[in-house]
């Protein structure tokens, strides 16, 4: 226990040290309220503004969430295919880490025009994209980095080549999944918001501080950037805490 | 040269795709996931052709006027790719000396990328525009938005490369009574190399899509971003400027890429291991 | 020591590199129920690939290996053996009694045998107390441990060890070789070995196989008379130095062609 407050006690501090300055500087200071208003007025509005703002949190997370499931499952799927054929694996690898850098934001309006600008359908594919290529690439690499001398541990047991698979090589793989699980949680959740700037549902998250940035209620807009923060969190959470679930075994390999 | 080959038969095997599905959903009829016809998935010859094309009369071609803009939103990108890395860098460098500093700023530096970039994005660019020069006004602050996205992967890995020198290295350099400069500099970074090429692979992507996100609510007309809403406004008359813009911005992405990869290669002369 | 071999391996030969290499050469040798018999030489005499030969985890380029009148390749199907390399090999994912089951799991034996079994074996090479703690967890000689109770959990007829203690330092190897052979003569056991020691070689068997290299060949083989069974006391008799320099000779020897590298290798 006093370990987990050791490890935790300086990013409380740090969090503590900055809301303050943050707080004090602004009225010391005078600095212009509209651009960055006060944490305490932040925080105020969160709350006063939270019959408009979680719903409205909630259905973006929703989109998020469906995009991240599907784009994650896909490729999973992609790289237990791929992972069959040797070969065409590692051809595809450096394929698909280049089509990594496509930005596929740019792609938003084109979703749009498919799923229907307001519908949450577009947001959702959006993200489903995002995740889709990190996942493939990361679970891919997992399945191929397979020890060899445990696989021929298996050979001697006459084992086939499916049976391989599931008690070495997918075990093998599931760090790498979930290395990729927690970048795409949070790829998931920009991804929708991103999308909504070109058109969403009036009651979605996104939409809903663009406007209000629009309007120069910037306090409203940080207070709906603080949701969509936390939300992302939680979904990073989520993915963290099923990976100390199911991978018991890494011995404090965690990283961000 | 090989390599070209591969990269002409993957576009080529994706312009083949593109134009089948098409043809299967137009001919069966199929509305899921999406209805096809010329306006959500024109024809792969009319978006070439487009390229040849000025969108106005009397206006230069699509392809000219793209990669003016591509050229525009490239040099928010290489000096949002700079900012971000070079703070990254030295976030690394000053974090791996210290646990606790570790342990204080890690979580936020998570949290950050958390934040939608998009939603900050007008913020910042009241915020950051009166404080720059003239001539840097408008993109620079741009290039801000993309720095914000460069700089997680590169601390990241940063500070795990800095952290993997071996122990014994370190010990050794312990014998010698090194100073933490050396250290760093004879031993931290050079291990750290891989890790921090693996990022910039990363960060050279997300400064692409920073500046094409930080453009949007700024109303640059000249950029990437600025096509792409232009042309959203009216895709359903011309679908291929759309498209057309996309593949520029595509190409671009992929460009930066590339370039790190190359310059890659020159400084680490072997490949390393957490590609991507 | 009268019954057909185990192990018989006539004429084997293999070759890499397409034919440049040869790792052995025409390779005949019979081993009888029950033997402890010791493979070793300098590097590149193929001792280790003689052994992957018998296992069949790679094909020998001419010359058949027969294991219980089976050929190698269904006495490996047929789980006739057991194997031991040089890593422990265990899954990083499973407990030590999980890993200690995995071959168990392969032959589709149902769980009460399983943990039966599973239990025997920890106590065997007395784990018990390990049985829930995952590898990572474990030191390098507890971790060969749980290898060979993972090797002998389905009680194979052959054991095949590759430098099992190569790995480990020197106490704990003696520890584990006295382990090795309280378990062999409690199974009963046939047992190749390959090793790099000459008194690990000589301690173990009952008959050791000196190979020499390029090509690998049988160079010679000096039965081991020393009684059974053996302890500490063993390594201290006049006997046993007998027996060391013997193989030692015979390596020198036959392995005239050694760098001087090479044969400072052999203790």
């Amino acid at each position: 226990m006093t370990r987990r407050i050791r490890e935790w006690a300086p990013a409380l501090v740090v969090f503590v040290l900055v809301i303050a300055v943050w707080e004090g500087s602004i009225a010391a200071f005078h600095i212009q309220q509209f651009l960055l208003p006060r944490p305490s007025d932040i925080v105020k509005t969160f709350w006063t503004a939270r019959h408009t703002l979680w719903p409205a949190g909630w259905y973006t997370f929703k989109e998020a969430l469906g995009g991240f499931f599907i784009g994650s499952g896909l490729g999973v799927l992609a790289a237990t295919i791929i992972g069959r054929f040797r070969n065409f694996g590692t051809a595809i690898m450096p394929i698909a880490i280049a089509a990594n850098a496509v930005p596929i934001i740019a792609f938003a309006p084109i979703f749009g025009a498919w799923f229907g600008e307001v519908s949450p359908h577009s947001k959702s594919a959006i993200a489903a994209v995002l995740c889709f290529l990190p996942v493939m690439v990361n679970t891919l690499r997992g399945l191929q980095s397979a020890d060899p001398r445990q696989i021929e541990l298996m050979r001697s047991y006459a084992a086939s080549e499916l049976e391989i698979w599931r008690r070495v090589r997918v075990p093998t793989a599931l760090p790498f999944l979930f290395t990729a699980l927690k970048v795409a949680s949070v790829l998931a959740m920009i991804g929708a918001i991103v999308g909504e700037y070109f058109g969403g549902a009036f009651n979605a998250l996104g939409v809903l501080i663009n406007s209000d940035a629009t309007i120069f209620d910037f306090v409203t807009a940080w207070a709906g950037i603080l949701v969509a923060s936390l939300l992302g969190l939680a979904l990073y959470g989520a993915v963290v805490a099923t990976e100390r679930a199911v991978v018991r075994w890494a011995p404090d390999t965690r990283d961000a | 040269m090989r390599r070209a080959g591969l990269v002409a038969a993957v576009v080529l095997v994706l312009a083949g795709l593109w134009e089948l599905y098409r043809w299967i959903w137009t001919s069966a009829g199929w509305t899921w996931p999406f209805v096809v016809d010329n306006t959500s998935m024109p024809h792969i010859s009319t978006i070439l052709k487009a390229f040849g094309q000025p969108t106005q009369v009397n206006q230069p071609t699509l392809i000219n006027l793209l990669l003016h803009k591509a050229l525009f939103t490239g040099r928010e990108a290489v000096v949002g790719f700079a900012l971000g890395a070079a703070v990254g860098f030295l976030l690394g460098i000053v974090l791996v000396h210290s646990r606790l500093l570790q342990r204080g700023f890690l979580p936020y530096i998570v949290a950050s990328q958390t934040v939608p970039i998009l939603a900050v994005a007008p913020m910042v660019v009241v915020w950051v525009n009166p404080k720059l020069p003239t001539g840097l006004q408008g993109w620079g602050a741009v290039a801000v938005i993309a720095s914000y996205l460069t700089f997680f992967p590169v601390t990241i890995n940063t500070l795990r490369g800095l952290s993997s020198a071996d122990p014994r290295a370190l010990e050794l350099m312990r014998t010698y009574a090194a100073s933490r400069w050396s250290v760093l500099w004879k031993l931290r970074v050079p291990a750290s190399l891989p890790y921090v090429f693996a990022a910039l692979k990363l960060a050279a992507t997300a400064s692409v899509v920073g500046a094409i996100i930080g453009e949007l609510p700024s109303g640059l007309q000249s950029g990437l971003g600025g096509a792409i809403i232009n042309f959203n406004q009216y895709y359903s008359f011309e679908p291929q400027e759309l498209w057309a813009t996309n593949i520029v911005a595509a190409a671009l992405g992929i460009l930066f890429f590339v370039c790190v990869v190359g310059t890659e290669k020159l400084v680490v002369r072997r490949a390393p291991e957490n590609a991507g | 020591m009268s019954e057909r071999p185990v192990v018989e391996i006539r004429g084997v030969t293999k070759t890499f590199a397409r034919g440049n290499v040869t790792a052995l050469e025409n390779i005949e040798l019979e081993l009888h129920p029950g033997e402890f018999v010791s493979l070793i030489g300098p590097s590149g005499c193929g001792k280790s690939t003689l052994l992957r030969v018998v296992g069949d985890l790679t094909p020998p380029t001419s010359g058949t290996v027969t294991i219980n009148g089976k050929p190698a390749r269904q006495a490996r199907e047929d789980g006739d053996y057991g194997i031991v390399f040089q890593d422990s090999v265990l899954f990083d994912w499973r407990t030590v009694a999980k890993n200690i089951a995995l071959p168990l799991e392969m032959l589709g034996w149902d769980r009460e045998k399983r943990k039966a079994r599973t239990e025997e074996m920890l106590d065997l090479v007395e784990l018990r107390n390990f049985a829930d703690h995952h590898p990572w967890q474990l030191s390098g000689g507890m971790q060969q441990r749980v290898s060979i109770a993972r090797a002998l959990s389905f009680e194979p007829a052959l054991l095949l060890m590759d430098e099992p203690f190569g790995a480990l330092d020197e106490m704990t190897r003696e520890r584990l070789n006295l382990e090795l052979l309280s378990i062999w003569e409690k199974l009963g056991s046939t047992v190749v070995f390959v090793t790099h020691s000459i008194s690990e070689a000589v301690f173990l068997s009952t008959r050791v196989v000196v190979m020499s290299p390029r090509p690998g060949r049988i160079a010679g083989m000096v039965p081991i008379d020393l009684p059974f069974p053996r302890t500490v006391e063993t390594r201290e008799d006049p006997r046993f130095f007998e027996l060391v320099t013997q193989v030692r000779e015979l390596l020198r020897k036959r392995g005239e062609h050694l760098l001087p590298e090479e044969a400072a290798e052999l203790l």
